[in-house]
């Protein structure tokens, strides 16, 4: 591992483009973009705002044409793009970048050496994507789905959020100058639906989990006519991870490392990041190499982790999450069959991490490395020191952690099992005497 | 008689209707009976072993009925049934 921080290029305000894609855009896009098909069936359908396959009710997904994309998606082509995720545009379900979009992705990969001593894996990245533009990588398929709602035409975004999103829709929808409606569980920390108000956003608390909130959107999606962007924009939306993986790869010299390690909610995101190193090496900007993925739930609410360990890819829901993670607080998540699927083919694994472990991983993290997660990240790294005692992560590997959001979304959760106030020195009166009183009795 | 509640993507099925009544004394019997009523969304709803098919999660009284007792929960006149589709989210 070299000792510099590895990024792609430094970020530049991108070219203007006007606010409806070219007709060579979309001529060029209809070559590489498909259509949808059904992840279950198979079933093709027309590229649409469609979730739902209409024959079996699996879910639809983008489809594209990889030959028309190797031959145009070249290292070289994305050198010579501005950092951000639309420099690999050609692998993304759009017709082109939208007029006003915000920097989103080119985050760095992060050697992380004194971590890595510490969790004891030899050679450690963290991807820190806790600095998008709302602070988490949600950025990343909220612009997709912006994107794709402007090339529809719809009047306003929306979605279901257990926060991350909630900011993420906010700003995106922002951007593109279009208003947003955000759902969210009515005990929400107040960090972050601060957030998603500063945006001009509409906030709706619902009473109740993340699953009653998501079950609502789904009755009321196709009613408003409006994007939600992780259930009618879903099939886009959820093509915005896979960004993460063709950073990491480039940022790596365009290879794949040997373990990669995500928190999972949905699922979403931790599927489309496999994905992505599918892609890269389908299109030939990789050497295809197997990639273990490990995920991490928290033990207050980990279907997933559950249907592991217990080796099925039937899903029980989780009624009541009980758990400081709200970002990870799926009870039912959507993905999650195929989350047990590439972590069990792969020889990956789902690991279910305590909250005490989380909010320790968080301070291990930030002291050592100066990062600060929000609660998902201290998950992740549970994980990786989980993957590692179960012998996932063996001698040697190089593994990339996913760290998918920024401390300040959750700033209480840092101190959860440490006493009231530790590091904090009392409030000193404004001589050196105190000053020095104070030293003195501290050290 | 419960009321079951159609999103639009199984209306073309129920041409077009929003709210079906449906009898049965349990999630099973209404699914049955909704099935019976409109043959063609048997594709979309039950699965080759006879159950629910796994990409359709149903709601009663906007419950999970996992959270019940899956399809064998009790159904009462006043009940309302809702089926969605198990992908979306996050």
């Amino acid at each position: 591992m070299t000792a510099s921080t590895l990024t792609t290029p430094t970020r530049t305000a991108p070219a203007p483009t006007s606010d409806a894609p070219s007709t060579s855009a979309a001529s060029a896009a209809a070559q590489r973009i498909t259509g949808m098909a059904c992840r279950n069936c198979g079933l093709a359908q027309p590229l649409a705002i469609a979730y739902v396959c209409p024959a079996c009710f699996g879910p639809l997904e983008v489809t594209y044409d990889y030959d028309v994309i190797r031959a145009s998606l070249t290292r070289d082509v994305i050198a010579s793009r501005a950092p951000g995720i639309w420099r690999y545009l050609e692998l993304l379900p759009v017709d082109a970048p939208p007029a006003r979009s915000l920097p989103v992705g080119s985050t760095p990969l992060i050697p992380v050496d004194r971590l890595g001593a510490a969790l004891g894996v030899d050679r450690l990245w963290i991807k820190d994507d806790t600095r998008n533009p709302s602070l988490s990588f949600k950025d990343r398929p909220a612009a997709i789905a912006a994107a794709r709602a402007v090339e529809f035409g719809l009047p306003a975004l929306a979605c279901a959020s257990t926060g991350n999103l909630a900011g993420a829709t906010a700003a995106a929808a922002a951007a593109v100058g279009l208003p947003a409606y955000v759902f969210i569980p009515a005990d929400l920390e107040t960090a972050k639906v601060d957030h998603a108000l500063s945006y001009g956003a509409t906030v709706v608390p619902i009473d109740g989990t993340y699953d009653d909130v998501n079950r609502l959107c789904l009755e009321i999606a196709d009613e408003t006519g409006w994007g939600f962007i992780n259930i009618n924009l879903r099939p886009f939306y959820a093509e915005g991870s896979k960004t993460l993986a063709y950073e990491i790869a480039e940022s790596l010299g365009w290879r794949s490392p040997d373990v990669i390690v995500a928190p999972v909610a949905s699922g979403a995101m931790f599927t489309r990041v496999a994905r992505g190193f599918e892609e890269l090496a389908d299109i030939g900007l990789i050497e295809r190499r197997p990639i273990r993925f490990v995920g991490g739930q928290a033990a207050g609410c980990g279907p997933v982790a559950t249907a592991f360990e217990a080796g099925t890819d039937v899903i029980e829901p989780v009624r009541e999450p009980d758990t400081i993670v709200r970002s990870l607080a799926i009870g039912n998540p959507a993905d999650g069959r195929y989350v047990v699927e590439v972590a069990r083919e792969t020889g990956g694994s789902v690991e279910s991490i305590p909250d005490d472990v989380t909010a320790g991983a968080i301070r291990d993290v930030a002291r050592l490395e100066g990062i600060f997660p929000e609660t998902a990240g201290g998950v992740t790294l549970g994980a990786v020191a989980a993957a590692r005692r179960r012998g996932v992560i063996r001698d040697d590997d190089e593994v990339v952690a996913l760290l998918t959001g920024n401390g300040l979304k959750t700033p209480d959760a840092r101190s959860l099992g440490l006493p009231d106030g530790q590091g904090l020195a009392p409030v000193l009166k404004p001589s050196l005497s105190a000053f020095e009183a104070w030293l003195g009795s501290a050290s | 008689m419960s009321t079951v509640r159609i999103p639009p993507t199984l209306r073309a099925a129920t041409g077009g209707e929003k709210l079906v009544t449906v009898p049965g004394g349990t999630v099973r019997e209404v699914i049955q009976g909704l099935v019976a009523a409109h043959p063609g969304l048997e594709a979309q709803l039950i699965a080759q072993d006879g159950d629910l098919n796994r990409f359709v999660n149903a709601f009663l009284n906007d419950t999970d009925v996992r959270h019940l007792q899956a399809l064998e929960t009790p159904v009462g006149e006043a009940d309302t049934l809702v089926l969605l589709p198990a992908m979306a989210g996050g």
